[in-house]
């Protein structure tokens, strides 16, 4: 029973949320696809004129482009294989009649606060240190010779750290989605004798593929991001410069504007591809 | 019917999870332990876990040598400024939209959603730009503009929620019995939404605290937070084991704590209603 009255005031309540983001939004984007059709280096002279697609080109032709893009890919597909699937079975264990229950959670949950910063650094010294690192005391115990983590196997240690950060993420999600499950359902199942793999298989996996889903989407576009942990450990050497960090390299540490624009371009209709799916699933959940 | 679980799978779960759950938290616990080491014990060979004279020196060198106080103090500000700025103009938008939905009302909403999805990166230049134009670099309330833009939607998005739970019945009623709008507003309305409100502050206060992409971009010693305070740790001198430990805590600490609390608002917050 809205008023006419009632409509014009909620339309001047949204008014300066949806002007801020409006502006938030469409500035920098034009700014960004102005530049990319530039070519601008403002310690090189600045803006020396229109380009074309020559920035366009020239970002996915440069020798670090591929790279960057396999980069990518290894670390979020590493990181979402490695948290889908911990995190399916920690929600599960969680999910068990125990003792401390409340606690347990806290533990498994208290990664995800921790700033970026701070688990990038705390891993990279004080795990992956090939002299004083825990990791390596570990590997000697066992006799054998320590590993030059963020060198040696630097894509590995970027998507460790990443999936202890992210690892609680999924897993609570996942658990939210277990505890809605229909107990009843899984009781007949077990009277009817359908062995624990069947039932996890047949009723569990399939109640939880939207939740699975979720995780997947926002993951995804959160992970395509991630700077701070390459930024204080490998400063993108060693094969981990991600699209993220080529782009952020182009633009403030090489000053090429029109270059990393461009780029910035790709990252941004990347992103937009992924949230599609994700504006989906939410959006029929909007409806229900 | 309820299923009879015997004890001794009880103590199995019990167990294993305990175990996973300590292997998880161990990270965070092993530095909180290396803080109160000294910097000989904190790399000592093997290593030390419980057993050595905890000290509390780390504390003072890193609060003495590195300013630690401003640091947390922009943290805190921006962390803070930010959330409520960001509340003060998300709550009448989301209030609206709850309570006099129109046609647009979801279009709105996903629009919003979507400001969020945008790379960070793919704008860097252009915000970098602006705030040299208007001198917002390296200054607090340009850090705090930017972060509460990047976390209107996730805020809009999580007030929406709450205030549509609010029963428009009782809204309703109070209007029967005589309540004009102030009175609806300030005696109906706003306990009923406080708890919404409240856990949405929380969730962004932890959101705007670790942010590492803006605020290690866009400040330098001035007006720079905890996180890029600890990124500057990340060229060491010498030993810096227990130092870097002793700050890194200091850092997580009150986030740590105020998680705790936001467990089930991270859901909501985080998947925008779309995991329940």
């Amino acid at each position: 029973m809205a008023t006419q009255h009632s409509r014009s005031a909620a339309r001047l309540m949204m008014a300066p949320a949806v002007i801020l983001l409006l502006g938030w939004m469409l500035i920098p984007l034009t700014m960004t696809l102005w530049f990319s059709f530039r070519k601008f280096l403002p310690l090189r002279g600045g803006d020396l004129g229109w380009v074309g697609f020559d920035n366009y080109t020239r970002f996915v032709s440069s020798s670090s482009f591929w790279p960057s893009v396999q980069a990518t890919l290894l670390i979020v597909g590493g990181v979402l294989v490695i948290t889908v699937v911990l995190g399916v079975l920690l929600a599960l264990l969680l999910d068990q009649p125990m003792w401390g229950q409340g606690v347990v959670r806290i533990l498994v949950i208290a990664p995800f606060f921790v700033m970026p910063t701070v688990s990038a650094l705390v891993w990279k010294n004080m795990f992956m240190d090939p002299v004083n690192g825990l990791l390596a005391h570990l590997w000697k115990a066992f006799g054998a010779a320590p590993i030059e983590w963020l060198s040696q196997a630097s894509l590995t240690s970027i998507v460790i750290i990443v999936s202890w950060q992210w690892l609680p993420f999924a897993t609570l999600i996942l658990l939210t989605a277990i505890q809605s499950l229909d107990s009843e359902q899984l009781e007949a199942a077990e009277m009817d004798g359908a062995p624990v793999l069947k039932r996890f298989w047949f009723i569990i996996l399939p109640h939880l593929s939207r939740a699975i889903t979720v995780v997947i989407l926002i993951q995804t576009i959160f992970l395509l991001s991630i700077f701070a942990e390459i930024f204080v450990t490998t400063q993108g050497s060693f094969g981990t410069k991600t699209l993220t960090y080529l782009i952020f390299q182009r633009v403030l540490e090489s000053q090429n504007v029109g270059l990393g624009s461009a780029g910035g371009v790709y990252a941004i209709i990347l992103a937009n591809i992924v949230a599609l799916f994700l504006m989906r699933i939410v959006g029929r959940n909007l409806d229900a | 019917m309820a299923r009879a679980v015997t004890q001794q799978r009880k103590a199995v779960n019990t167990l294993v999870a305990w175990a996973i759950g300590v292997l998880i938290f161990f990270p965070i616990l092993w530095t909180i332990l290396t803080s109160f080491k000294t910097e000989a014990q904190a790399i000592a060979d093997p290593p030390l876990f419980l057993f050595f004279d905890w000290t509390l020196e780390n504390y003072s060198v890193v609060q003495e040598r590195s300013d630690y106080m401003r640091f947390l103090w922009n943290s805190v500000i921006i962390a803070g400024c930010s959330t409520l700025l960001g509340i003060v103009i998300a709550v009448p938008a989301a209030w609206s939209m709850a309570f006099v939905p129109s046609k647009r009302t979801k279009d709105i909403l996903l629009w919003m959603l979507s400001t969020k999805m945008l790379p960070a990166v793919g704008v860097l230049y252009p915000i970098y730009l602006l705030f040299i134009q208007f001198k917002l670099l390296d200054t607090r309330i340009g850090l705090v503009l930017v972060l509460m833009l990047i976390n209107l939607p996730i805020i809009v998005w999580m007030l929406y929620t709450y205030f549509k739970e609010i029963p428009g019945e009782i809204l309703e009623a109070a209007r029967m019995d005589g309540a004009t709008l102030r009175d609806e507003i300030l005696y109906v309305l706003t306990p009923m939404a406080l708890p919404g409100i409240a856990s949405t502050v929380l969730l962004n206060v932890i959101l705007a605290w670790n942010e590492a992409f803006w605020t290690l971009n866009l400040t330098a010693a001035k007006a720079g937070p905890l996180t890029a305070f600890i990124a500057s740790y990340s060229s060491p001198e010498g030993l810096f084991y227990a130092k870097l430990s002793a700050a890194s805590t200091m850092a997580i600490a009150p986030i740590l704590i105020l998680g705790w609390f936001s467990q089930k608002q991270l859901v909501r917050g985080l998947t925008f209603g779309a995991v329940k």
